[in-house]
């Protein structure tokens, strides 16, 4: 089914034919979408040039018209929120969702729920098997959040946290549900340029570690200089498949940011300078 | 932070093995100093002791779970009419094929009443539970209200064409609870002193709080009670977190119902006489500020809540006395009680708008959490 040459097993997440409307504007139309494993894929486009459905339909907010999704190799079906992040995929949220009024590391408890069975009986009866497993989750909510550098905030409220730290604490409750693919919705909105270089590290380090990213992002500057692979949204179409290079030099992908009057030679040496 | 420095009463008191065991034992010489001043002292604890079994059940729904819930004395009346109807001769009188089954009168022993009311109980909350999953806030609190009040109607009502529960008259004649042999109705004779009946279920009913309490806590540093807790927060990344927000809320639902219903089981055994009167709309209002009041979702919060709110009015009895008569007995006491108790919860929104007893925002378990952090250093 796949044209591609690339073998399925390669593949985190491949989606076909995504098709969404609401009401009568056609939000997505027939986008297909390969996501290679480990490595970092980007997502761009204008405003409401529907990355942001996309992104709800693959983690199941929104239900697709029609698609067809396959989660490394494996069908699933985006239809029930909590079953996405069951079958792989986490995501952290564009306005930031955190617990707030939890602390720190409950939030990262809370994303061990779905890799842990622990039932009411077994909390009220604090079995052996409770106990363990409720030790586990606490070692590993500890290290994911040494990992993203704010484990000193363990045990303070969430909401005190400031913003950079907040969408950490968001990327490191994501890896707690033990992602195939975690999905990051504009994690450089409304960072200053250290904290998105220090964003910038932490997704590198992310892939180093064998996950596999989406990533939405606005800032032309951290996608091109992350991603390995690009896909261009423009009116629920995808417009340019690639890598940042190529897609950086497609007329399309210039004229979809910047119109169709100023695709000449000096607004290609302004995509070419952010990348820079 | 000069936080570290003192350390809490709350600290000191969960780290010293002495304070606690003063305070155990305290709570079981307690009814003995209140017998002093009559018996009636030790019933107005033994409701206490009622209301934070409510207080503590209604603080899974509302508390953890995020979910206002405005019809939790139906689960309380469901309990109790349960008990009622398996240990009174009211099912007999009614139904001569159950009198003929049972020749010497029904009375369910507690070992199986208890269970069945909470179980009947926790049924009702997953049931009434069950289409409110998709409604949050007000609207939640419309709904459940309503489930509140159809049970109470229902109770009123049952009475014709058969009549099952007695309707608005009631159903009196209820057993009391019998432990281990002993009926809790009469005095315990221990030979060098009597023990009267109030105290005796008073130890019943502090018994049932500290297994509550126990519950509630495991359960609330829980993979559940987190999984409640993050519905509460943010329902929309609950879900993205993987967590089945249907199932636990009706967790949620059923769990608090089962301690409204055992409450309810030890309300009839206490009384002897349940009617649908005392299940009425303000008992649910009353819970809710209890749990409110006190600190939501906070376990010492809503204890010491559903204390107050219990004694207060007991204790304004004294207070509106002599205000009535100082206005010439034009203010009548029952209202000037209510204006009062309004008054106060009024006062204390305003000065302490997360509870009396709130859960204090900072930990300091950690010892990390303590350190003095230079974020700016760090980042250059």
């Amino acid at each position: 089914m796949h044209d591609s040459a690339v073998p399925d097993s390669a593949l985190a997440l491949s989606v076909r034919g995504v098709s969404k409307s609401f009401g009568g504007l056609q939000a997505l139309k027939d986008i297909d979408l390969d996501i290679m494993r480990g490595s970092i894929h980007g997502l761009i486009g204008p405003n409401g040039a529907g990355k942001t459905t996309f992104f709800n339909i693959i983690t199941g907010l929104y239900t697709a018209d029609k698609g067809d999704f396959k989660l490394l190799s494996k069908s699933y079906s985006p239809s029930l929120v909590h079953e996405v992040a069951k079958a792989g995929i986490a995501r952290t949220f564009q306005n930031i969702r955190l617990f707030n009024e939890m602390s720190v590391l409950e939030n990262v408890m809370v994303g061990r729920h779905v890799r842990t069975q622990s039932g009411v009986l077994r909390a009220i009866f604090k079995t052996p098997q409770f106990i363990r497993e409720e030790h586990d989750i606490k070692m590993r909510a500890h290290a994911l959040l040494d990992y993203v550098g704010i484990e000193r905030f363990a045990q303070h409220k969430a909401k005190t946290l400031s913003y950079g730290d907040q969408r950490r604490l968001e990327i490191a409750r994501a890896l707690a549900t033990d992602p195939l693919l975690l999905a990051l919705d504009e994690p450089a909105a409304g960072m200053n340029s250290t904290e998105k270089k220090e964003l910038k590290i932490l997704i590198e380090q992310i892939r180093r570690d064998n996950k596999t990213v989406l990533l939405i992002e606005h800032d032309v500057q951290l996608v091109m200089g992350l991603c390995d692979q690009l896909t261009v949204l423009d009116y629920g179409t995808k417009i340019a498949e690639g890598s940042p290079q190529e897609v950086q030099k497609n007329p399309l992908v210039i004229e979809a940011y910047l119109g169709t009057n100023s695709a000449t030679h000096g607004t290609k040496n302004h995509l070419t300078s952010v990348s820079q | 932070m000069q936080t570290n420095q003192k350390e809490s009463f709350q600290e000191r008191f969960q780290n010293s093995r002495v304070l606690q065991i003063v305070f155990a034992l305290s709570l079981l010489i307690l009814p003995f100093v209140l017998q002093y001043f009559g018996n009636a002292w030790v019933r107005i604890a033994d409701f206490a002791l009622l209301y934070v079994l409510l207080a503590l059940g209604l603080n899974i729904v509302v508390g953890y779970a995020g979910l206002l819930d405005l019809g939790y004395i139906a689960f309380f009346a469901v309990g109790a009419y349960t008990y009622a109807l398996l240990s009174s001769p009211q099912l007999t009188n009614a139904f001569p094929s159950i009198a003929a089954l049972f020749p010497n009168g029904l009375h369910t022993p507690l070992y199986i009443v208890i269970p069945l009311s909470a179980l009947l109980a926790g049924l009702f909350g997953i049931l009434l539970g069950a289409p409110t999953l998709k409604l949050r806030g007000d609207y939640l609190a419309i709904v459940t209200l309503g489930f509140g009040e159809i049970i109470r109607v229902f109770l009123n009502n049952l009475d014709r064409p058969i009549n099952i529960t007695n309707g608005p008259k009631g159903i009196g004649d209820i057993d009391s609870f019998t432990v281990f042999g002993t009926p809790l109705s009469r005095k315990l004779d221990l030979g060098f002193t009597e023990i009267p009946s109030v105290t005796l279920y008073y130890y019943l009913f502090i018994s049932l709080v500290a297994i509550s309490i126990l519950i509630c806590s495991r359960l609330e540093h829980s993979r559940i009670g987190r999984a409640w807790m993050a519905i509460r927060e943010d329902e929309i990344a609950a879900k993205a977190m993987g967590i089945d927000t249907r199932n636990l809320k009706l967790t949620a639902f059923g769990i608090g119902a089962t301690f409204g219903g055992v409450s309810g089981a030890m309300f009839a055994s206490f009384q002897a006489f349940v009617s649908p009167e005392s299940f009425s709309l303000m008992e649910s209002v009353m819970i809710v500020a209890m749990v409110v009041l006190g600190g939501i979702g906070y376990l010492p919060g809503v204890v010491l809540g559903a204390l107050l709110l219990a004694a207060l009015p007991e204790v304004l009895r004294y207070v509106a006395g002599p205000l009535q008569e100082m206005s010439g007995g034009r203010m009548d006491s029952a209202i000037l009680r209510q204006l009062l108790i309004a008054l106060a919860m009024v006062s204390v929104m305003l000065l302490r708008p997360s509870g009396l007893w709130p859960k204090p925002s900072h930990k300091h378990n950690s010892p990390k959490a303590n350190l003095p952090t230079n974020r700016s250093s760090e980042n250059a």
